[in-house]
C-alpha cells in the first residue's frame, strides 16, 4: 500500500543487483590519469575525515590544558602542561553533578518509554489484516508532513499538566513516525512461520511479540533505542520549552549556559571557588559528547543495516 | 495446550451463517479477532491523539483571540485577522528573506556537497578506508547542536580560537565573528556542512551500491572515461534518489531547525538571525503571544505542505519517481 512506503530510504527504481567483479573492475581503472585521481581522491577524503573529528579533538586536548595555554596558544593536540583542574572543577560543581545524573536517568526511562511504545505500536500494524490499519497509517504519515507546531504542542503540554515534569522531555517526541514505520516493515518481513507455530502452541499475542519477534528483531531494536537515547541526550529545545526551574536543568542546558557566558560564578556552579573560565567549557563539551561517542560504535554497527532493511518492502 | 485457542474462541460470537453476513457484523468479528493486537496498540494510538492530533485542533487558536483562562474553547473568533498582522508586519520580509537565504545555501550549497562526497567515497576501491572514512563522517551528525554551537564558540573565540586566529591573521584585525552579522550565515553554512554532509550520503551510497555493473563495463569496452562513466551513469541511475531527496529538501525549506539558529543567534546578529522558527518562539513563549505565533507556525507549516507536494508534482510532470 502506497502509504506505508518509507520515501527517504527507498532507492527507487533498483535495478537487479549483481556481483561485482574484481577483476575487471581493476582492469578499467588502471590508466595513469586513473590512478593519480585515486590517490588525490584518497587524501582528500582523509582529509575530510580528519576534519570531522578535528574539532572534537582540539577539545579534548584543550579541556586538559591550563587556563595560560588555552588564552595563549591558538591551536594544539596535545598540551604543554597536563592538568586535570577543569574536570576537578565541573565534578566538585553541584549544578553540573545534577544536569548529568538527571539526564542519565530522563534517558534511561525515556529510551525505554519510547522504544516500547513504538514497537507495541509497529507490532499490530504489522499484521496486513488489522482493521483499521490504513487509517491508521495515513495518519502516521500525515502526522510526518504536517505539525501543528511549537505553540499547540506547548499549550498540550501545558494542559496535560506536564510542564516542569521530566515527563515532557520524554512523551511528546515518544513515537518517531519514521522509526516505526522502518520497525513496522521489520516485522512484516519477518517468517510468519514462526509467529503461526507460536500460535499454535498457544502462545498470546504479547508473549509472541516478546519472544518471537522481538528476539528476532534485535539489531533493529538496538538501532533504534540508539537512536530514541541519542535524540533525549541531545534534545536541548524540550528542556528550553517545558523546564522553567534551573534545578531541573538537563546537561544540554547546562552546556548552553556554561559555553555561552564569558565568565561563571562561584554561584553558578555550585562550587566553593570560582571555575577555570576558559577550561571548564572544553570539559564540559567532552563529557556531553563521550556518551554519544561510547553509543556510537553500537550504533554504527547496525544502522546502515537497520535503516536499509526495514524500507526495501512497502 | 489447544485448550487456550479454544478459549480464545470462546470469547468470540459464534459466527453467523453465510447468508446472513452483513458487512458490519464482519467488521466486528475481525475487531474482535484482533482485539489483543488493538490492544497493544492503544497506548500508540492514545500517543498520536494527544500529542499529534490534539495539537492540530488546538491550532485553530490561530484564528482566535486566546486566552487561556477562557480556554480554546471560549476564546472569540477573529478570522485572519493575526495572518494579517504577520503578513503586513514590517518583520515579515526580513524573516522570510533570512529562512530563504540560509535554506537556499543549504540547498545550493550543502546538498550537493553530500552527493559529491557520495560519489568520491563510491570511487574509493579500497574498502577498508573507505569505510573508515565513512565512520568519521558520519559521527558529527550524533553531536547536539548544543555541542556543534559551543564547539564554534570554541574554535571562534575573540582573539584566542584557533579558527578566529588564524582568520585574523589574513585580516591583521581582531574581529568577534560569532557576535558579526556578516559571518552569521558562513558559519551556519560552516556548521550544517560539517554535522549534516557525511551521514546524508548514507542514502546516496545505498543507491550507488545498486547500480548495475555490467553497464560500466560496456561502458568500458566502447571507451568511456571515469568522468564520462559518472556523468552518463552513475549520475542517471542515481537520480530517483537526488530527485526524492529534493523533494523532501524543498519541504523543509521554511524549517531552519530552531536549535541551531536559536543557540547561534545572540543581540547583535539578531538582523540577520531572526527566522520563523525562531521567531514563533520569541513571540509565542517569550511574550505569550500564543494566536499570533500560532498563525506565524501555521502558515509555515502549510506553505512547507504546499511545497512538498508542489515539487512532487513537479517531478511527476518530467516523469520522474515522486515520493507519494
Amino acid at each position: 500500500m502506497a502509504t506505508t512506503q518509507l520515501p527517504a530510504l527507498q532507492p527507487a527504481g533498483r535495478p537487479p543487483r549483481r556481483a561485482s567483479r574484481p577483476s575487471t573492475q581493476h582492469q578499467r581503472f588502471n590508466t595513469p590519469a586513473g590512478r593519480a585521481f585515486d590517490v588525490v581522491n584518497v587524501v582528500l577524503l582523509v582529509a575530510v575525515g580528519l576534519l570531522a573529528l578535528l574539532p572534537f579533538l582540539y577539545v579534548l586536548a584543550g579541556s586538559f590544558a591550563t587556563e595560560l595555554e588555552l588564552t595563549t596558544r591558538p591551536f594544539f593536540l596535545w598540551p604543554h602542561e597536563f592538568t586535570t583542574d577543569s574536570y576537578a572543577s565541573i565534578l566538585s560543581s553541584t549544578a553540573f553533578v545534577r544536569a548529568f545524573v538527571t539526564t542519565v536517568a530522563v534517558t534511561l526511562v525515556g529510551t525505554l518509554v519510547q522504544l516500547a511504545l513504538t514497537a507495541l505500536m509497529a507490532y499490530p500494524l504489522s499484521k496486513v489484516e488489522l482493521p483499521g490499519r490504513r487509517t491508521i497509517m495515513t495518519v502516521v504519515v500525515f502526522t510526518m508532513v504536517f505539525s501543528a507546531g511549537m505553540i499547540p504542542t506547548f499549550l498540550v503540554v501545558k494542559e496535560l499538566g506536564l510542564l516542569d515534569t521530566y515527563w515532557a522531555l520524554i512523551l511528546p517526541a515518544a513515537i518517531n513516525p519514521f522509526s516505526l514505520i522502518i520497525i513496522k516493515n521489520f516485522f512484516q518481513q519477518l517468517p510468519q512461520e514462526l509467529e503461526e507455530s507460536a500460535k499454535i502452541d498457544g502462545a498470546h499475542e504479547l508473549q509472541i511479540l516478546r519472544h518471537v519477534v522481538v528476539p528476532l528483531s534485535k539489531p533493529v531494536l538496538a538501532t533504534f533505542a540508539l537512536f530514541y537515547a541519542v535524540g533525549i541526550w541531545n534534545d536541548y529545545m524540550s528542556p528550553l520549552l517545558y523546564l522553567n526551574d534551573q534545578d531541573m536543568w538537563t546537561l544540554q542546558m547546562f552546556l548552553r549556559q556554561v559555553t555561552a557566558s564569558a565568565s561563571l560564578s562561584a554561584q553558578d556552579m555550585g562550587t566553593e571557588l570560582p571555575p577555570p573560565a576558559q577550561g571548564i567549557k572544553f570539559a564540559v563539551v567532552i563529557v556531553a559528547t563521550i556518551p554519544v561517542l561510547l553509543a556510537y560504535p553500537f550504533l554504527q554497527k547496525h544502522f546502515a543495516k537497520g535503516m536499509l532493511i526495514g524500507s526495501v518492502k512497502g | 495446550m489447544t485448550a487456550v485457542v479454544d478459549v480464545e474462541r470462546a470469547g468470540t460470537p459464534a459466527p453467523p451463517a453465510p447468508a446472513a453476513v452483513r458487512r458490519p457484523r464482519r467488521r466486528w468479528a475481525k475487531v474482535v479477532r484482533f482485539r489483543w493486537l488493538l490492544l497493544m496498540m492503544l497506548p500508540g494510538i492514545l500517543y498520536f491523539l494527544l500529542f499529534r492530533i490534539w495539537p492540530m485542533w488546538g491550532a485553530q487558536i490561530a484564528f482566535k483571540n486566546y486566552v487561556p483562562f477562557l480556554g480554546i474553547q471560549g476564546s472569540e473568533w477573529v478570522g485572519f485577522h493575526h495572518f494579517q498582522e504577520f503578513f503586513s508586519n514590517p518583520d515579515f520580509p526580513r524573516l522570510l528573506g533570512n529562512t530563504l537565504i540560509l535554506a537556499g545555501l543549504s540547498l545550493f550549497v550543502a546538498f550537493p556537497l553530500t552527493i559529491v562526497l557520495a560519489l568520491l567515497l563510491n570511487e574509493v576501491r579500497l574498502s577498508v578506508l573507505k569505510r573508515t572514512v565513512q565512520t568519521l563522517v558520519y559521527i558529527p551528525h550524533f553531536l547536539s547542536w548544543t555541542v556543534v554551537v559551543s564547539l564554534t564558540a570554541l574554535l571562534f573565540a575573540i582573539g584566542t580560537g584557533p579558527l578566529s586566529s588564524f582568520l585574523d591573521g589574513f585580516t591583521g584585525t581582531e574581529t568577534n565573528y560569532l557576535a558579526d552579522p556578516d559571518w552569521f550565515r558562513p558559519l551556519i553554512l560552516l556548521q550544517t556542512i560539517w554535522k549534516s554532509t557525511g551521514w546524508g550520503t548514507i542514502i546516496f551510497l545505498a543507491a550507488l551500491a545498486s547500480v548495475d555493473q555490467e553497464q560500466y563495463e560496456a561502458a568500458v569496452i566502447d571507451g568511456a572515461g571515469r568522468w564520462q562513466r559518472t556523468w552518463h551513469i552513475t549520475l542517471p541511475a542515481i537520480r530517483p534518489t537526488i530527485i526524492v531527496m529534493l523533494i523532501l529538501q524543498t519541504g523543509e525549506i521554511l524549517n531552519t531547525g530552531f536549535e541551531q539558529i536559536y543557540l547561534m543567534s545572540n543581540a547583535l546578529n539578531r538582523t540577520v538571525a531572526d527566522v520563523f522558527d525562531t521567531y514563533v518562539y520569541f513571540t509565542g513563549i517569550q511574550q505569550g503571544a500564543y494566536s499570533y505565533s500560532t498563525a506565524v507556525g501555521l502558515s509555515k507549516a502549510i506553505v512547507g505542505l504546499v511545497l512538498i507536494f508542489g515539487t512532487n508534482w513537479l517531478a511527476k510532470r518530467f516523469n520522474q519517481q515522486g515520493i507519494f
